[in-house]
């Protein structure tokens, strides 16, 4: 890995597991490349600190490519840090300047509870989804293609929906630690298709009830969710959502 | 719990009774500010006395003053229990947080203006509403422009006047348009004209109101 020139200072959130107390502690950093990507450059801090016989810093990450939906750190008051539509593995060290001083800190939400230092459980996420984000159908041969004519427009809000890798950025930055935005894109990239609709409104009653159960907060519809979204989802997903589960409550006669 | 309460108590049901009753009590707003609006015709409050017995007396507004009183509680009584539950849902606080970064300052103090407005609204129904009250059930004359007169004649009352309709500006500014979303009215062509009106709503009424005091004490009405 080529050295460069950055002089850094970090401010880590350590914390040895969900019981104990957590706090920020200082790192100093030499000779960080700016063509770093931010995942990297802890890598570096993380050798040092084996070498030196310390506990290397825990934190979430898997294909480093910003598709897997793991990376999941605070950096300076945001959630993937500064820049807009990058994950934290995207984000280059570029983006800081040298003498910078980063606070790192983990997801923050009572239902996203601390791991160690920055690896946080999104395992509610999980259980938001076994509720009901997905589509029984039978086994068999898979129909041809054209049997079910889907505009072009409806097709393509499901798939920006469905962009959602699940990271929790909504959750970390909303002021309420609301899961709304990530349970809206789940819902509606189902919700849209004609897939999705013998189970629609049953489902949007199933993963609202269990974002509710999980403790999440409550949508005050701020959009800093959509602001820090790494993938760009939008609020329309929870005007949707909303819409289905107000019409699934006060409309339809299956109890859910 | 039954099906329907379930609902209502759900984090979406909540907020629907959220939005429901401050597009209720926006619809007050309209009908409060359009009636109050004609003391500028500068009759010395003869148009406006007779729009203000109206609202005093008449038995389906007195009816529906209730409704309003509801409508108001309801409100606080849901931000208080939604609020409750957002603060439980992070328990341990940001460090650094840039919150400015990603969202209007209004749109995250809704629950600091509503205080600034229900604050204000206890001094208003105190100086308006109740004299208004104790005429009715004394079966007393009450020229409701010469109290505005009299109780606009003071410089400080003028300033909380002033400072409560811009705590509703703000208010209004994110929950008008907040509301629609909550209900689930979002589409391509109509949002952008609710941003639109909520925006202009939430300047004029405002300022209208504003005008009131400003234009009572600097005696260009009275």
């Amino acid at each position: 890995m080529s050295t460069g020139n950055m002089n850094l200072t970090l401010q880590i959130w350590r914390q040895k597991n969900s019981k104990s107390a957590g706090k920020l502690v200082d790192y100093k950093l030499s000779e960080i490349s700016p063509d770093m990507s931010f995942l990297e450059m802890f890598d570096v801090l993380n050798e040092q600190l084996i070498t030196k016989g310390e506990e290397p810093v825990v934190f979430d990450h898997d294909c480093r490519e910003g598709i897997c939906g793991m990376c999941s750190m605070f950096i300076n008051g945001q959630p993937h840090g500064p820049k807009d539509l990058v994950t934290t593995c995207q984000l280059h060290m570029r983006s800081f300047k040298d003498g910078d001083t980063i606070v790192v800190e983990p997801w923050r939400a009572k239902a996203f509870p601390v791991i160690k230092d920055l690896a946080v459980d999104r395992s509610a996420f999980d259980r938001i989804i076994a509720s009901g984000g997905f589509v029984s159908v039978n086994t068999g041969n898979a129909q041809d293609a054209n049997n079910l004519p889907i505009p072009k427009a409806k097709a393509d809000a499901a798939f920006e929906a469905a962009a959602c890798i699940g990271c929790g950025a909504c959750v970390a930055t909303c002021k309420n630690a609301s899961a709304m935005l990530f349970v809206s894109a789940k819902v509606s990239q189902l919700a849209l298709l004609p897939q999705g609709q013998p189970e629609r409104y049953r489902r949007v009653q199933s993963m609202v009830a269990q974002m509710d159960e999980e403790g999440f907060g409550n949508c005050t519809n701020t959009g800093a969710c959509e602001a820090e979204c790494p993938k760009g989802i939008s609020l329309e997903n929870i005007a949707r959502m909303n819409r289905d589960y107000l019409s699934a409550k006060f409309i339809s006669e299956e109890e859910v | 719990m039954s099906s329907l309460s379930k609902a209502f108590t759900s984090s979406i049901g909540r907020k629907f009774v959220m939005g429901l009753t401050g597009l209720f009590l926006i619809s007050f707003l309209i009908i409060h500010v359009s009636i109050n609006a004609l003391i500028f015709l500068n009759d010395s409050g003869e148009t406006f006395n007779v729009a203000a017995d109206f609202m005093g007396h008449n038995i389906v507004i007195r009816i529906m003053e209730v409704g309003l009183f509801a409508g108001i509680i309801l409100h606080i009584v849901q931000a208080i229990m939604l609020t409750s539950q957002n603060n439980a849902a992070r328990p341990e606080k940001y460090a650094y947080n840039k919150p400015s970064a990603n969202s209007k300052w209004y749109s995250r103090s809704m629950g600091l203006l509503g205080t600034l407005i229900l604050m204000f609204l206890v001094l208003h129904l105190y100086h308006f509403w109740w004299p208004t009250k104790v005429a009715v059930y004394t079966h007393q004359e009450h020229n409701t422009f010469q109290n505005i007169v009299m109780i606009f004649q003071e410089l400080w009352v003028v300033v909380v006047y002033v400072l409560g309709v811009i705590s509703l500006g703000y208010h209004l500014l994110h929950g008008f348009q907040s509301s629609f979303q909550t209900m689930g009215w979002n589409h391509k062509k109509w949002t952008p004209v609710v941003k639109t009106v909520g925006v202009w709503f939430s300047i004029i009424v405002p300022i209208i109101f504003a005008l009131m005091p400003i234009s009572i004490y600097l005696g260009w009405i009275g």
